[in-house]
């Protein structure tokens, strides 16, 4: 089969423009999550996505009628996170770490009352992005758009406060408005991303491009642009690859992420040796 | 009668371990150059973050400009230099030119853009402040000092007419220190700017500050440097020998 011919399926299609918009979305969010050290917050928000596809599958609510329920869960547990950050005592991970394991062990629960794990539910832990539906593709480039708006609007009150919390706050910045639209965004595109690469490779999608971005950029719009075009090519690449070679998608758009990232290190010690060590 | 930059009445700060600012109060006036002093420990920190809305203050008041804090707006008018290696991720992407930049940015419209008398603005700061050549490095390849320099260029970058500096010393050398201290002073002098700048050095910042301010939990002594030589209170507190070796210069 060549390239040709595996692009004028619809599914592949399908699968490459989802793939690509979602890929965007959580490359871009990554760079402000790595730089705030909030990485595993795509792994914690992933799980509660596990737990309310469960949810929504035991009401019967397939495909994009499962977003219905995942979204506000999703989105309440994003400013849960916050909230137990700032006023439960905990740090950061401690807190992703709690809401991840009510996420896991709810979907679990759910699973195991509604007759045990079923094929749908097991979907979303590895993902399925070649079985992506139309409407899935349009409600993908929908949040794509509102959520890159979002981020164009509030770019620099994010570089601000991924930059210092306190600088930005003695700028006048509402630091705790902005880290709720961040973390907001993030919830979103979780829930976007789970079909995509599921619930166990979720956070490579946010974390990989940035970490291989910030071994090149000497800039901070460089370093989105880079790791935007890393989410992006890993996804059109692993699609491909995996089409061609008979692997499951999810875990070959990870592997070329992490092969990417791999040559960015290489690249950097060539590059800039006076600061690679 | 002068303007009072800040001012506090019988404030408190408290964190879990209890009270760490007792019923502090004084004011700043324009133009002063206050040198924050005191041990480790002693609430030098938690008061000027206080004074910037970074601490919740438990009880009494704190001024900006003639303006309650909760009500100030007005956050173009204060430049704040935090304790650079505390805040600096190394690894964060933004240039020295894009780090000063993002301070004009945090107080335009939608859409932020830098204009080129921005430009003009931020590399003449980078040249006044000695740090010109640096503008396309990360900031994580800076020396302590050039990292100093360059987030003082973006504290100074929006002309604030109140510039607070915490422990902006910690990370330089005794020679560095000095030649710092001597260009904040000259900053005050040149723009006019109210300075408040903690640091454990008395005796340095006493050559240039206009007014010491010292604390341990309370405000044991603000005045002129002079009246903290000359003070028998001071005599007491630290002992006449080391009350000498701070006012060396007299």
């Amino acid at each position: 089969m060549n390239i040709l011919e595996i692009l004028s399926y619809g599914f592949i299609q399908r699968a490459l423009l989802a793939g690509t918009l979602i890929a965007l979305l959580c490359s871009v969010l990554g760079v402000f999550l790595v730089l705030r050290r909030l990485s595993l917050i795509g792994d914690g928000l992933a799980h509660v996505t596990f737990g309310s596809t469960a949810i929504a599958l035991a009401l019967k609510l397939y495909s994009a009628m499962s977003l219905l329920i995942s979204m506000p869960i999703v989105l309440l547990a994003s400013l849960g996170i916050l909230r137990l950050t700032k006023k439960g005592r905990l740090s950061g991970d401690t807190a992703i770490g709690l809401v991840s394991a009510l996420g896991i062990s709810a979907g679990i629960i759910l699973a195991s009352v509604g007759g045990g794990y079923n094929v749908d539910l097991l979907s979303y832990l590895f993902g399925n992005i070649l079985a992506i539906k139309g409407e899935e593709v349009v409600i993908a480039a929908l949040l794509c758009l509102g959520v890159l708006l979002l981020v164009t609007l509030y770019y620099h009150e994010l570089f601000a406060i991924s930059f210092s919390d306190e600088l930005a706050q003695v700028s006048g910045i509402r630091t705790s408005f902005i880290n709720s639209i961040l973390v907001l965004l993030t919830a979103l595109s979780v829930v976007l991303a789970m079909k995509l690469v599921g619930v166990m490779l979720i956070s490579a999608l946010l974390i990989v491009p940035a970490a291989g971005a910030l071994q090149l950029a000497r800039g901070f719009k460089v370093c989105i642009l880079l790791a935007a075009l890393q989410g992006c090519f890993s996804v059109v690449v692993g699609i491909i690859i995996s089409i061609i070679s008979n692997l499951p998608a999810s875990a070959s758009i990870v592997m070329i992420n992490l092969l990417v990232f791999a040559s960015a290190c290489l690249l950097r010690r060539v590059m800039y040796p006076k600061y690679s060590n | 009668m002068s303007e009072k930059i800040v001012s506090t009445s019988l404030l408190s700060c408290s964190y879990r371990e209890g009270r760490v600012l007792e019923d502090i109060t004084f004011a700043v006036e324009r133009g002063d150059y206050v040198g924050i002093v005191g041990p480790n420990g002693s609430g030098k920190s938690t008061l000027v973050k206080a004074l910037l809305g970074l601490v919740t203050i438990a009880s009494g008041k704190a001024m900006l400009f003639d303006t309650p804090l909760s009500d100030f707006r007005d956050w173009h008018k204060v430049g704040y230099l935090p304790q650079s290696l505390h805040l600096v991720n190394p690894v964060f992407p933004a240039t020295v030119h894009e780090t000063v930049g993002l301070g004009l940015l945090s107080l335009k419209r939608f859409p932020k853009r830098l204009t080129g008398a921005d430009h003009d603005k931020i590399e003449s700061l980078l040249e006044e402040l000695g740090v010109y050549d640096l503008k396309h490095k990360l900031i994580g390849e800076l020396s302590g000092g050039q990292l100093q320099r360059v987030l003082l260029a973006r504290a100074l970058v929006n002309n604030p007419e109140l510039l607070v500096l915490d422990e902006p010393t910690a990370a330089l050398d005794p020679d560095t220190r000095g030649r710092f201290y001597a260009m904040i002073a000259a900053i005050n002098r040149s723009r006019n700017v109210t300075i408040l700048l903690v640091t454990h050095d008395s005796g340095a910042i006493g050559e240039h500050a206009s007014k010491m301010l010292y604390l341990d939990k309370s405000l044991l002594f603000y005045g002129s440097f002079d009246e903290f030589c000359c003070s028998p209170e001071m005599s007491s507190l630290f002992g006449e020998h080391s009350q000498h070796l701070m006012c060396h210069r007299h």
